[in-house]
């Protein structure tokens, strides 16, 4: 058996190698003979495991990908994403998702924009300030536990804040003087905190890795902590939130029940009246088309349940890219 | 000191002004922080307020088994409009089980299939396998639930239909429930291949993270690559592990839209003693009760019973939370630190 120790390691690893030989490009070439004593029956069967859960890994992988592809691009017409969606019960006349695709927009940019102020906030006050200690641990359990927190547990708990008399401003409010609690703005602020420990977490992360230094060398300057976070350490902590940004804006597109709770689940966007009437109105989101036209909603149109999910998972790898893009670049050098 | 001189007043002055500004904004920004705490407090209070008529009115039955929770839910859902007359009558138990049973095999499957593909990507994979599975495992971890409960409905579901389900087995069954596809398993499994890449994401960066001088070390004795990864990365990575575990089971307890469409949305508890046929026994988790019933929130003690369910998920979430980081704590000598 030969097979190659990890490269992406800074520094080879020597395995238990009995015939070293030059390998291309540093990678570490291993030759694990049959005759090699080593290897006890447990060693071999945890090996065959590890073998069969990384092949089946990348047989599921692949079949999710390839398949879903396949479906999009069967299913996938232009004039979908430029068509509102109809009520009607045959797949050929209810429309396309142009409304879901600009729901899923808004209410991304409404959580993330939410979000990004917010946690990058939190983020600075808990690397940079942090007193009282004790205050600082219980938020960071707190960002941990609103993390941990079910989306559908979030939906409900806003739908109830929002539908209090004093947030009718938020949404829809009946004659009765009931409050909705359902618009853009109500979802967009649920989603807001499913993004958030992204955003803390990534944007920490950054704070954390510049070093003591450069903040000594501002306050040197005669700086206070004040202007060295706005001017030295948020400009060289921008590639970390902004991948905790785009990190969110994938939970964000993916999530469904806070729109299936939170967004009215009427099929076009529908605006109120008055000022900011598009983000007061109700809509739908390209998650919650896809669940309404799978067969456990009441749409039942599969084929453009298929190309809706194609379109969703389009914009996520699109996220995923960016994140990858962003990690790449040259980030600041500390020396 | 002497008396100070002009310049060092000015100085004095701006340094206050200074020290005024940082002061300000450290209080801005430590009030935004301790508005997460603001919140998880706001939570509890909101939801439980709202769940107590629920509890109160059953007690510890809530908790218990007993009848048909589908036929409670609709009795809950119809109840006259005076509330004196409220119906509150609901045995959970069967969502409660359905709960545990979907999230906690397929946790325990997820661990050890992540830890085995984690190993195998990290020490074992062929490098051009490697470059491609890591972006698409990272893929896999941020595709939406949706897009699985789609796959799941559509592929998994007919094809269990069609080749598990007998006449004989759906005949066994049919006087307490209707076996169609949408089952135990299939939810299982596609809940298992939803969080498998989010472990897998955590647990591969980890073992990157071991440092080369422990496996080195253990190399060294004459220990094969295999022992290494086992008694050294994995025991080093075990925070990580246990991250990764909280994480995933999370998201397992929370998933909501995916289970409601794959695992049959009906509040029946599977039968063990069923066999085989067990597996392909529909269930309902609380999640999902809540998404399939969210029209049905503005009824006042339907909706209490749907944040009562709400409460049950709130307080796993924190356990889970508490769980992870006490685990974490519990080895911090020779481990790596795990956010």
């Amino acid at each position: 058996m030969s097979v190659d120790v990890r490269t992406a390691a800074p520094g080879p690893r020597p395995g238990p190698k009995r015939e070293p030989r030059p390998a291309p490009s540093g990678a570490h070439t291993s030759g694990a003979p049959a005759h090699d004593t080593g290897w006890s029956i447990g060693d071999r069967v945890g090996l065959i495991a590890a073998w069969i859960c990384g092949i089946s890994l990348c047989v599921i992988a692949a079949s999710i990908v390839v398949f879903m592809a396949l479906k999009g691009i069967q299913f996938l017409h232009l004039d979908m994403l430029t068509k509102s969606p109809e009520a009607s019960v045959d797949q050929s006349t209810s429309g396309g998702f142009l409304d879901p695709l600009i729901g899923t927009l808004m209410l991304t940019v409404i959580g993330i924009s939410i979000a990004i102020p917010v946690g990058v906030g939190i983020a600075v006050w808990l690397t940079e300030y942090g007193r009282p200690s004790a205050l600082a641990r219980f938020v960071e359990s707190g960002v941990e536990i609103v993390a941990g927190t079910p989306s559908i547990v979030l939906a409900i708990f806003g739908l109830l804040v929002f539908q209090q008399s004093f947030m009718g401003v938020f949404s829809f409010t009946a004659e009765g003087g009931a409050v909705f609690g359902r618009s853009f703005i109500v979802a967009g602020t649920m989603m807001a905190l499913i993004a958030l420990p992204l955003v803390i977490g990534s944007t920490r992360e950054a704070l954390n890795t510049i070093p003591r230094h450069v903040r000594e060398a501002s306050y040197a300057l005669g700086k206070d902590k004040a202007s060295t976070i706005r001017r030295v350490l948020l400009p060289s902590a921008r590639s970390g939130i902004a991948t905790g940004a785009t990190l969110g804006m994938g939970r964000i597109c993916g999530d469904t029940a806070i729109v299936v709770i939170l967004l009215g689940a009427s099929m076009q966007i529908t605006p109120e009246g008055g000022f900011l009437g598009l983000f007061r109105g109700t809509g739908s989101t390209l998650t919650s088309y896809v669940y309404n036209n799978s067969p456990s909603g009441e749409g039942n149109a599969p084929d453009k349940a298929y190309a809706a999910a194609f379109v969703l998972l389009m914009i996520v790898i699109v996220l995923n890219f960016i994140v990858g893009l962003i990690g790449k670049r040259n980030k600041p050098q500390w020396n | 000191m002497e008396a100070a001189s002009l310049s060092d007043v000015d100085l004095q002055e701006q340094t206050l002004e200074v020290d005024r500004t940082d002061r300000r904004v450290e209080l801005l920004l430590g009030a935004l922080a301790s508005s997460v705490l603001l919140l998880i407090a706001g939570m509890i209070v909101f939801v439980f307020l709202k769940a107590l008529p629920s509890f109160t009115h059953n007690g510890i039955g809530w908790f218990l088994s007993g009848g048909s929770i589908d036929e409670q839910l609709t009795d809950i859902f119809n109840s006259p409009a005076e509330p004196a007359d409220y119906v509150y009558h609901l045995r959970a138990f069967p969502l409660l089980y359905a709960t545990a049973l979907i999230t906690g095999v397929a946790v325990f499957i997820s661990v050890i299939f992540s830890v085995l593909a984690g190993i195998f990507i990290v020490e074992f994979a062929p490098n051009r396998l490697r470059r491609v599975i890591e972006p698409v495992v990272k893929l896999l971890a941020a595709v939406p639930s949706v897009i699985y409960g789609l796959i799941g409905i559509l592929v998994v579901v007919p094809f269990v239909a069609e080749h598990f389900i007998s006449e004989g087995r759906k005949e066994s069954v049919a006087y307490v429930v209707q076996l169609d596809g949408t089952s135990v398993m299939v939810g299982i499994f596609i809940l298992t291949i939803m969080i498998c890449p989010i472990m897998i994401a955590i647990i591969v960066d980890a073992l990157r993270a071991v440092p080369n001088k422990w496996v080195e070390g253990a190399a060294a004795l004459g220990v094969n690559r295999w022992r290494a990864m086992r008694t050294v990365s994995l025991r080093a990575i075990r925070p990580a592990i246990v991250a990764a575990l909280v994480l995933a089971t999370a998201r397992a307890l929370g998933e909501a839209i995916m289970l409601s469409m794959v695992a049959g949305s009906v509040g029946f508890s599977p039968n063990p003693m069923d066999g085989l046929t067990f597996f392909f026994e529909p269930a309902r988790p609380l999640a999902s009760t809540i998404v399939d019933n969210a029209e049905g929130l503005s009824v006042v003690p339907f909706g209490q019973t749907m944040y009562a369910f709400a409460a049950i998920l709130l307080i796993s979430s924190f356990f889970l939370s508490f769980t992870g980081w006490v685990a974490r704590r519990s080895f911090s000598k020779y481990t790596l630190g795990a956010r």
